[in-house]
């Protein structure tokens, strides 16, 4: 019997080392899988490459991530909050990296690297210093830079449902980036609001199959804080 | 600066959102990037106008009363919103295929400089004592159909942000169809800035003279 259910969130993260590179899904706090990024804080693991579009920000158990001193790379869109300059001050302390990518750039990227497309090329930030290094081609009659896939070992999502097939639904504008990350990575971690039996979750509503996801954990944690 | 240019009264951003939202027809497609551009939803009444939110929504509709909040319905600000019936959530990647599939037909976005061929320069002061960050700005500067700059007219030190080519690095080419700022709506053509309206009290001159480039009456 095919269960990808796990008991708990040690169990979930387990094998993830040195070096990982970490997918995140969410968009601000919403759809962030705040338990498995609270708890990969607590690892002891070092240099890892985090992949979000807010790494960086505040929220969401970011902050413990950036404290806890696991990070040596962030790839994202938007590395800041409101509220907080503590990756300001790691950034400029040379204690993180940052690789700064347009936000619709950076989810082509991961969508690209689940559908096993390695490269594409797209009109977003042509002629700007952010894509200065990018190889470049006029398609069309216009200026385009070439942006390659970006795939990665671990993707953490948080779905609304799952069974214990790895079927996933999510929660309004939780889904965001979680639906994409899942199929980039070799192995995709989900947490989730609700279990629900094999069969009862309507065909037509599974947002991403099974097929994607290899682990998931329950965490009834309820509703999000921004 | 002359003292006549102080006796200006320049719109508030209320009234210039107010501006720049009486010029969205229905039926239009609309993502309002972060800022007094949010602003904007609030002056569209009394017809069909459809905000896209870039963390994947259409269908976008006033901010709650507290009671009413739910808490996974935020905006790409990350302020919480309400859904319009017949609204629909979306992935991230379809939610960017659609600017940059140009499917929007406009974005309205803050800026610090637009330059007389349309360039827009709104994600960075090129200043390196802060991490850049650039969220969907060049997705939006490079999809849409047409993009709105809602911005004051000068610096806060009288600089001109309207000028003839863009100090601050670009978010994107030659991509600026209008200018609403505080003084007055400019439309970029082939022949660069012209003139649209001056804001009540403000002449020609005025605008001309914090303007950092040629500007053409229609």
């Amino acid at each position: 019997m095919i269960d990808k259910f796990v008991p708990d969130i040690a169990s979930a993260l387990a094998g993830i080392g040195d070096g990982a590179s970490i997918m995140l899904g969410g968009f601000g706090a919403i759809g962030m899988p705040t338990a498995l990024v609270d708890h990969l804080a607590e690892m002891g693991v070092r240099n890892l490459t985090i992949i979000a579009n807010n790494a960086g920000a505040a929220f969401g158990g970011m902050t413990r991530l950036l404290e806890s001193g696991c990070i040596g790379k962030v790839i994202c869109s938007y590395p800041r909050s409101a509220d907080s300059s503590l990756f300001d001050s790691l950034y400029r302390d040379g204690k993180i990296a940052l690789e700064l990518t347009p936000q619709g750039t950076l989810a082509e990227r991961i969508r690209c690297a689940a559908a096993g497309i390695p490269a594409f090329f797209t009109p977003t930030g042509a002629g700007t210093l952010l894509r200065a290094d990018k190889e470049t081609r006029e398609i069309n009659g216009r200026l385009c830079v070439l942006e390659h896939a970006l795939f990665a070992d671990v993707a953490l999502l948080e779905a609304w449902e799952a069974d214990r097939w790895g079927n996933l639904t999510y929660r309004l504008a939780g889904r965001n980036f979680n639906p994409i990350m899942a199929g980039a990575a070799k192995l995709t971690i989900a947490q989730t609001q609700h279990v629900v039996e094999l069969g009862a979750m309507d065909p037509d509503a599974v947002m991403t199959p099974g097929i994607f996801v290899n682990r998931v954990v329950h965490v009834p944690y309820g509703d999000p804080t921004i | 600066m002359s003292t006549t240019l102080n006796a200006i009264k320049a719109l508030s951003r209320e009234q210039m959102a107010a501006r720049a939202a009486a010029d969205i027809p229905e039926g239009w497609f609309v993502n309002l990037g972060i800022g007094m551009p949010t602003l904007v939803a609030d002056y569209v009444t009394g017809r069909e106008v459809i905000f896209h939110a870039e963390n994947g929504i259409l269908g976008v509709g006033p901010k709650p009363a507290a009671a009413e909040v739910n808490p996974w319905v935020i905006n790409a600000g990350k302020q919480y919103v309400s859904l319009l019936p017949g609204a629909s959530i979306m992935n991230s990647a379809e939610s960017f295929g659609i600017i940059r599939g140009g499917h929007l037909d406009l974005a309205v976005l803050g800026g610090y400089e637009v330059a007389a061929n349309g360039d827009l320069a709104n994600w960075s002061t090129g200043q390196n004592n802060i991490a850049p960050a650039v969220g969907g700005a060049m997705d939006l500067g490079a999809g849409a159909k047409q993009v709105w700059v809602l911005m004051d007219h000068v610096t806060k030190t009288g600089q001109p942000r309207l000028v003839e080519r863009c100090t601050y690095p670009v978010t994107a080419l030659g991509t600026v169809t209008r200018v609403y700022t505080n003084l007055a709506v400019v439309e970029i053509t082939e022949r660069g800035f012209e003139l649209v309206e001056c804001a009540p009290g403000v002449s020609f001159e005025d605008v001309q003279a914090r303007t950092g480039a040629a500007l053409h009456r229609r």
